[in-house]
């Protein structure tokens, strides 16, 4: 008999191997080093920036090159709501998550007035709004920046590793949330619809309206989704400007790569990539701008050779998903 | 043997459009001066054909020879050089063109032969009435004989010529057909898909019909009745 | 009165925007592409004249007669070598191969040329100038940066409206592949439209240097400029672009006299309002 299944065995053993991962993981400050610890949580929050990118890249075919829009905005947030509120960070989080979907509200219906490539840079513009925007603001720094307070920061735990632990739950709590919303949606029939867009233009223009919906939905959560991540950045970073909250280049550019590299439209991919842009930044950042360049020159080549990325290769080479959210039919006689 | 008469050769032609194969092995042979039609109901592939001529289509195995040379491989803009051209489907002008800038595209490969603006507008004079106005503008038979000017620009030794008659009053289609003598004149030969059996058959030396990418019945139209006829043409 | 010479200043700058833009809304017009890397290239064309200009001790605008045809040059590799095989209906590629290129395009301007900010020197261009009222003075430079923007724009309008490239241009936009039935290289007409692309970046590229101070990392500020520009014109509309780049210019100009902290501000928010009010542009192309 044929049947139709969503796992294989090979999803089963990662979905084992990823229960013991994640222990491990949340197990990191009592057995890594302090550097070790930094590095997972940026590895967290670069794992969740190019989920989220993916998500509105690589299935609603969103391509925005203005998510920096958030992540600044998110910075931003908490420090207002810390500052001039007092109120703990983590509820600040929150807080930053829900002002950045008040946001989206208005930018989406903004820029969904263009298609495409001028989404993209409609996106753009956005960001540059914001930032320009919050430079003007005085009592945040203009465009020198403000550092977090003493005070606030110790909210989060008295002694520095206690803190630094806080932080790094939080952001890997961000990366595996990225991921579980991701998994989750694309499971859902909303996934379903999203996958079928993709793939086909007839199901696309008839599913239509609903569509639409389903953009401005995804277009939204991701916004909040980011905004929250943008808000552990800076809880690391201590202080804000606009330059830095507002940064192309490290907020989207690099997330762009590694979505490109890794795989866009696919689960996996977003953490092949991040993999490979830690190790490839672990070997080459020191080359500085030449590193830059090496990373371009990937991604115009695998977006020429392989367009779904390094993941999409493998996938397709061998048939396999970690995480089952296709369909596949196994025929037995 | 010498560049015989027999101008296009088609032999054991596979097209296919990504997964989905269109053609299963046609062949067919057009000598020199030859009107052919293609019938065949909807989706039998007659337009797959022509266009795999023309090299629309470029999914494609067998072999396709024209004088000798052998042109499966070709891109379209160098098959309508060697004298093949298409007047499409639906007509497809180019909407941001002027009805003579239409035509005049059509003659950029500058083919020497007896089709020029002038003569395109002596076969239609209205056209030259309305050389300004937008394609668009022009109804559906005037569009049409832009199209077949556009094509005839080229000054092709074959014109393929898909569904003439799509979508024009019948009126209108009886004068256009009675210009077919005309064009086919001075030795072009041509290969004409129509779904009306009668004047396909009637405007043709030699009959070719099509069905589910095969070819299921060829010859003269007075070799067969038409009951063998429509059966090749339905399946029955 | 100073309000009105930022309204003058800003008219005369928006030559330059609708430079930018020009070049944007060929290509998209021609094959759908929008190049992310388009700012980049202009600043790659500042740096071009520069190193011409400092080996050969030429006018800046002098220089033009070698950076035109080297960046047109570049496009037609550009296109046949990398972008014809990023087009088709996936919009994913061309976006994210062009987005990798400017990165390389910065961050190699960065490596050779270092980040320090240079500029041409026009000599007497930029000195002088005439009043045109009291209190309002035209540079001769803007003047002629203005003047370039409107020849450009004619040159390419009667280009694409009168000659067999134009008409071969058109055709492909409309319909691909009856193009090819007419014998077009379609791969070959977005390799020339992509050199006429990048000949008029080159000219503003030289412009831009010769005005204001530039760096390798000035480039997607100015994709930004011509993107405003073309959106507030209206796609796909040539003259549209230069009334974009003007309506730009002007807001930036009375934003700056404001504060200048408000000047590209000003013309964003414009921008994000004509966005917001009329969607398709001041001047969207009537079809047919
Ligand atoms: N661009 C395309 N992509 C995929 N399939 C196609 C394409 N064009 C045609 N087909 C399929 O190929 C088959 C043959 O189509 P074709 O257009 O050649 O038929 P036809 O004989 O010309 O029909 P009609 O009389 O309706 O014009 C059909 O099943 C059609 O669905
Ligand atoms: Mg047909």
């Amino acid at each position: 008999m044929n049947t139709i299944t969503r796992s294989t065995r090979l999803s089963k053993v990662a979905g084992v191997i990823s229960v013991v991962l994640v222990a491990a993981l949340i197990a990191v400050p009592w057995w890594a080093v302090a550097s070790t610890e930094h590095l997972l949580a940026e590895f967290c929050i670069y794992l969740a920036l190019a989920s989220l990118w993916n998500l509105l890249a690589g299935y609603t075919g969103l391509v925005s090159v203005g998510q920096q829009a958030y992540v600044g905005l998110g910075g931003y947030v908490l420090f207002t709501c810390s500052v001039f509120l007092g109120l703990h960070p983590i509820l600040s989080i929150l807080l930053a998550g829900l002002a950045a979907a008040l946001v989206a509200v208005p930018v989406a219906a903004l820029v969904f007035r263009l298609q495409g490539a001028y989404f993209a840079i409609g996106t753009w513009v956005v960001a540059e709004v914001f930032r320009l925007s919050f430079a003007q603001m005085t009592a945040l720094g203009g465009g020198s920046g403000y550092s977090l307070p003493v005070p606030i920061i110790k909210m989060l735990g008295d002694a520095k590793p206690v803190r630094e632990a806080n932080i790094y739950w939080i952001s890997l709590a961000l990366g595996i949330g990225a991921l579980a919303l991701v998994y989750t949606l694309l499971r859902s029939k909303i996934g379903l619809a999203l996958t079928a867009i993709r793939d086909s233009e007839i199901a696309s223009s008839s599913l239509g309206v609903k569509i639409d919906r389903i953009k401005y939905a995804v277009y939204i959560a991701v916004a909040a989704l980011t905004s929250m991540v943008g808000c552990i950045i800076f809880l690391q970073k201590l202080r804000i400007s606009p330059d830095a909250a507002f940064s192309v280049n490290d907020w989207t550019a690099f997330v762009i790569f590694i979505v490109v590299i890794g795989g866009i439209g696919t689960i996996e991919g977003p953490i092949l990539g991040t993999i490979i842009y830690f190790l490839l930044r672990e070997y080459l950042a020191n080359l500085g701008s030449i590193y830059l360049m090496i990373l371009g020159a990937l991604a115009i080549v695998i977006m020429l050779t392989a367009p779904k990325g390094i993941w999409g290769y493998i996938s397709k080479r061998w048939n396999i998903a970690l995480f089952p959210v296709g369909y596949r039919i196994n025929f037995k006689d | 043997m010498p560049l015989s008469d027999e101008w296009l050769k088609i032999e054991n032609l596979q097209s296919y459009y990504g997964d989905f194969q269109a053609l299963h092995g046609v062949s067919l042979t057009l000598k020199k001066g030859d009107v052919i039609s293609l019938i065949g109901s909807n989706g039998a592939g007659k337009s797959t054909l022509l266009k795999s001529i023309c090299g629309l289509v470029s999914q494609k195995t067998g072999s396709i020879t024209w004088k000798g040379e052998d042109i499966l491989k070709f891109p379209a803009s160098e098959i309508v050089k060697r004298g093949i051209a298409l007047v499409p489907e639906g007509r497809r002008l180019f909407p941001s063109l002027s009805v003579e800038e239409n035509l005049v595209l059509g003659g950029q490969v500058a083919r020497p032969g007896p089709w020029s603006l002038s003569s395109v507008y002596g076969l239609f004079p209205i056209l030259s009435e309305k050389k300004t106005a937008p394609s668009t503008s022009l109804s559906g038979g005037q569009q049409q004989m832009v199209a077949i000017g556009r094509a005839l620009m080229s000054n092709p030794d074959l014109i393929l010529l898909d569904e003439l008659s799509l979508g024009l009053a019948p009126i209108v289609i009886k004068d256009i057909y009675e210009l077919l003598p005309r064009i086919t004149a001075s030795g072009m030969s041509a290969i004409l898909v129509e779904q009306d059996v009668t004047r396909a058959l009637g405007a043709a030396s030699h009959f070719i019909c099509m069905q589910e990418g095969r070819v299921s019945l060829e010859g003269t139209p007075m070799g067969f009745t038409r009951d063998q006829i429509s059966a090749a043409y339905f399946g029955t | 009165m100073d309000w009105l010479n930022a309204i003058v200043q800003g008219i005369l700058v928006g030559g330059l925007y609708a430079m930018f833009a020009a070049g944007l809304s060929l290509i998209f017009g021609v094959m759908r592409l929008v190049n992310i890397a388009h700012g980049d290239l202009i600043i790659l064309a500042s740096y071009l004249a520069w190193a011409i200009v400092h080996a050969t001790g030429l006018h800046p605008l002098a220089s033009l007669i070698i950076v035109v045809p080297l960046m047109a040059g570049f496009g037609y590799a550009l296109q046949r070598g990398i972008l014809n095989r990023t087009l088709g209906k996936d919009i994913l590629p061309p976006l994210l191969v062009t987005f990798g290129l400017s990165v390389i395009l910065q961050n190699g301007l960065l490596e050779y040329f270092t980040a320090d900010s240079r500029k041409l020197d026009a000599g007497f261009l930029e000195t002088s100038s005439f009043p045109l009222l009291p209190g309002i003075n035209i540079g001769v430079l803007p003047l002629l940066m203005f003047v370039s923007a409107v020849a450009i724009i004619a040159g390419l309008q009667f280009l694409f409206y009168r000659t067999s490239l134009g008409r071969a241009f058109r055709a492909t936009s409309d319909d691909t592949e009856i193009a090819q039935l007419m014998g077009l290289d379609n791969k070959k007409v977005y390799a020339w439209a992509m050199a006429l692309c990048l000949a008029v970046v080159a000219i503003a590229g030289v412009f831009l240097a010769i005005r204001s101070n530039f760096d390798p990392f000035m480039g997607p500020g100015r994709l930004i400029f011509g993107f405003e520009a073309v959106i507030i014109g209206g796609l796909g509309n040539l003259w549209g672009t230069l009334v974009g780049g003007v309506i730009l210019g002007v807001a930036q100009g009375l934003g700056a006299q404001v504060d200048p902290g408000y000047q590209l501000l000003a013309g964003h928010v414009t921008f994000l309002l004509v966005l917001a009010f009329r969607p398709t542009g001041l001047y969207p192309r009537v079809s047919g």
